[in-house]
Order: structure tokens, then C-alpha cells, then sequence
């Protein structure tokens, strides 16, 4: 009757979920008990080629650095999406809170004049 | 056309088409999802080195007669005997730990034979083995890793790795025992002479069977046959699974 959902904001993650530097031999495979619960999450970040920049594609579970790396490669790079790699613990993230959206962000919206469409871009660059 | 430089390539066909169906049976039933991606993505890359194979092998059997063959007809339509898997890639998945290990011991003999073989004088046998090298080089990476996970994490899974070498070590012997084919295959000699590769092999196992806090195992005594066509009973299962439809509805598309 208690059991009840935690969700966990990014930058509030516990230390004990957060994953680790070094290979963590200790992990619980073969399906048995808890599976992935055990493992921290990792946020996976995908460069998709020379020049560009690593974008954010989604998170996953691993025992650490490793693991997770190898895991990014089979689930997110499948395709041909990415010649690079990042990974980040979750529990690194650190992120701005929601409730503060209104003085956060909302102060920008009649400011357009900071948006750089006064310039003319040369064709050859891109990625603007 | 030569028939033991067709049989060898069927042999190297076979290995990967059968590891790779045993891999897919963990399809949805991985530990985890990322691992259950990463080993059917093994899966996908020996299914297709079989097919390369397979396809080359069709080529120089169509060449020598006018028979219909076709990588379909030599994967669905050959018969238990005719299959030249080595033994230990038909061995039943059992838990996560015998199915990395069997990983490990197949990915570092095939590490080592396709290295030898991408010096093939035989063009298309070595193109096959450049590109699968690759593949083969993560899977040797990613299974690994496991080995040194399981075998240095829990009492229990370093209990159940000791298991798996106990039961898949006496399969290990057979791949570097050289089939008929293979001592008299003409075209690729330098390729396959199997034996020359286990010195290699021994090496990469001690070093990770070591890191993992596991010991090398005994000599026993080493199963052979697969090569020559006389199977476990697994194989029979395993076509069965993989022959079914080709077999009931002939010529079935979807």
C-alpha cells in the first residue's frame, strides 16, 4: 500500500545511484533479482561527425564508465549516428528547476533584438 | 571447383550462422535491456559474416555445375550431417555467464583466424575476414569485459563462470584440430592452417581468464567431430527452429 513512485529531478539523483569511475566487477546478470535497478544511470551524449558537437540523445543503465560506453555504442549508435562518444553520470547533471521557469526565462521573450538576424551569414556557414 | 576449399567456407559459414541463432534466442530476454541490444546486435554481424560466406560459397558451387544453389538453399536445406559447426558454438545459451563465455572462446579464435585470414591469397575470402574483423574485434572487447565482470563480481557469478568453463572447455580443443578440408584445402593453405593460431588464442584467454580471478582450466579431454558434420544433439533442435519453414512451406516469402 506505500509503494509509491520517486522521481528524481537531474542534479538531485543520490550518490548511491550515481555510478562510478573505475570497472565495477559487482553487477547482477543472468536475469536474476533486480537487474538494471541496481545500475546508475548514465546520460549519453553522440557526436555525429567530425566538427559537430555532442549532442544529448537519451540515458541508460551501466555499472560505470565502461560499461556505459559500451552500451551507448549498441543502443545509440546502431545506425551510423555517431563517430564519438561522451557519457556522464546523471547524478553530475546538475539542472535548473522547473518552478523558476517564469524568471528565468520569460524576461527574454520581448528581446529579439538579441537574436543575431541583423546579419547577413555568408552561405558557406552553416550549423548557425 | 575445389570441393575442400567449398566445404572450408561453408565450415567458416556455419560457425557464424549458428552462433549467431543461439545469440538471437536471447532476443527480449536479455539481463538487461542494453544488453539484450548489444547481444543481438552480435547476432546481426555473424548472421551476416554467414551470409557473405554463404553467398561466395553458392558462387563456386553454381560455378562448378549448373545447380541452383543459393545462401538461403545452403543455410535452410542442408541436413544436420551436413553441417561443419565446430562444437562449441551449438552449445545451448544456458545462463548469461556460459553464453558470454562461449562469446569470449569463439570471438578470440575468430579474432585470430580472420586476422590470419585477411592475408588470404584467395581476394574474396580475404575481403570477407578485413570486414568482419571489425565486428569480431568488439565482440572480443565486449565479451571480455563480461568475463572480467562475472568473474571478479559476485561469489555467485564467479561460481557460475567456473561453471561455464567447466562445462564449454572440453569444446575448445576442436577448433584448432584441423578438418579434412581444411589440411588439404588448396586455395587459402596459408589461412587455414588452425593449429598455428592456438598459441595466440591460449595467450588472450590466460590474460583475461587472469584479470577475471578465474584460473585456466585443466587439460581434458577435448570433444571433436563438429567439423566433420557429427554433431551434438543441440544441432538437430537448432534446424529444426531456424528450418521449419523453408522445409514445410518451400520457397515460402514474407
Amino acid at each position: 500500500m506505500n509503494n509509491f513512485f520517486r522521481k528524481f529531478y537531474y542534479g538531485d539523483i543520490p550518490e548511491e545511484k550515481g555510478g562510478s569511475d573505475s570497472r565495477t566487477r559487482v553487477s547482477s546478470p543472468g536475469g536474476d533479482l533486480k537487474g538494471s535497478s541496481d545500475w546508475p544511470l548514465w546520460e549519453i551524449f553522440i557526436r555525429s561527425k567530425q566538427g559537430l558537437d555532442h549532442k544529448h540523445v537519451g540515458s541508460l543503465h551501466a555499472a560505470d564508465a565502461q560499461m556505459a560506453i559500451e552500451n551507448a555504442r549498441d543502443v545509440y549508435t546502431r545506425r551510423m549516428e555517431g563517430v564519438s562518444i561522451w557519457v556522464v553520470q546523471s547524478k553530475y547533471i546538475h539542472a535548473s528547476n522547473p518552478d523558476d521557469a517564469k524568471s528565468f526565462y520569460e524576461p527574454a521573450e520581448d528581446k529579439v533584438y538579441r537574436h543575431p538576424t541583423f546579419y547577413d551569414l555568408p552561405d558557406e556557414v552553416k550549423h548557425m | 571447383m575445389n570441393k575442400n576449399k567449398i566445404d572450408y567456407i561453408l565450415h567458416l559459414a556455419d560457425d557464424a550462422l549458428i552462433l549467431g541463432h543461439r545469440n538471437s534466442e536471447w532476443c527480449g530476454q536479455g539481463p538487461v535491456l542494453e544488453q539484450d541490444i548489444a547481444i543481438t546486435n552480435i547476432s546481426l554481424d555473424l548472421i551476416g559474416q554467414a551470409r557473405n560466406f554463404y553467398q561466395y560459397a553458392a558462387q563456386l558451387i553454381n560455378g562448378s555445375g549448373n545447380e541452383q544453389t543459393t545462401e538461403d538453399t545452403l543455410a535452410y536445406l542442408r541436413d544436420n550431417r551436413q553441417f561443419k559447426n565446430c562444437l562449441l558454438v551449438e552449445q545451448p545459451n544456458g545462463d548469461w555467464a556460459k553464453t558470454i563465455l562461449r562469446q569470449f572462446l569463439f570471438s578470440s579464435y575468430q579474432f585470430f583466424l580472420y586476422q590470419r585470414l585477411q592475408k588470404s591469397i584467395d581476394d574474396h575470402l580475404a575481403a570477407i575476414a578485413e570486414k568482419s574483423l571489425k565486428e569480431v574485434a568488439y565482440h572480443l572487447r565486449w565479451s571480455s569485459e563480461w568475463v572480467i565482470r562475472l568473474g571478479e563480481g559476485t561469489a555467485e557469478s564467479h561460481e557460475r563462470m567456473l561453471k561455464a568453463i567447466d562445462e564449454l572447455w572440453m569444446y575448445t580443443g576442436e577448433l584448432f584440430t584441423p578438418a579434412s578440408y581444411e589440411t588439404l584445402a588448396s586455395t587459402p593453405a596459408d589461412s587455414t592452417d588452425v593449429s598455428s593460431l592456438k598459441a595466440n588464442w591460449e595467450e588472450k584467454i590466460k590474460s583475461v581468464l587472469n584479470e577475471a580471478t578465474l584460473p585456466y582450466p585443466q587439460t581434458v579431454f577435448m570433444q571433436t567431430g563438429g567439423k566433420e558434420g557429427k554433431h551434438t544433439e543441440y544441432l538437430g533442435y537448432i534446424l529444426a527452429d531456424l528450418q521449419f519453414m523453408q522445409r514445410a512451406y518451400p520457397g515460402c516469402e514474407w
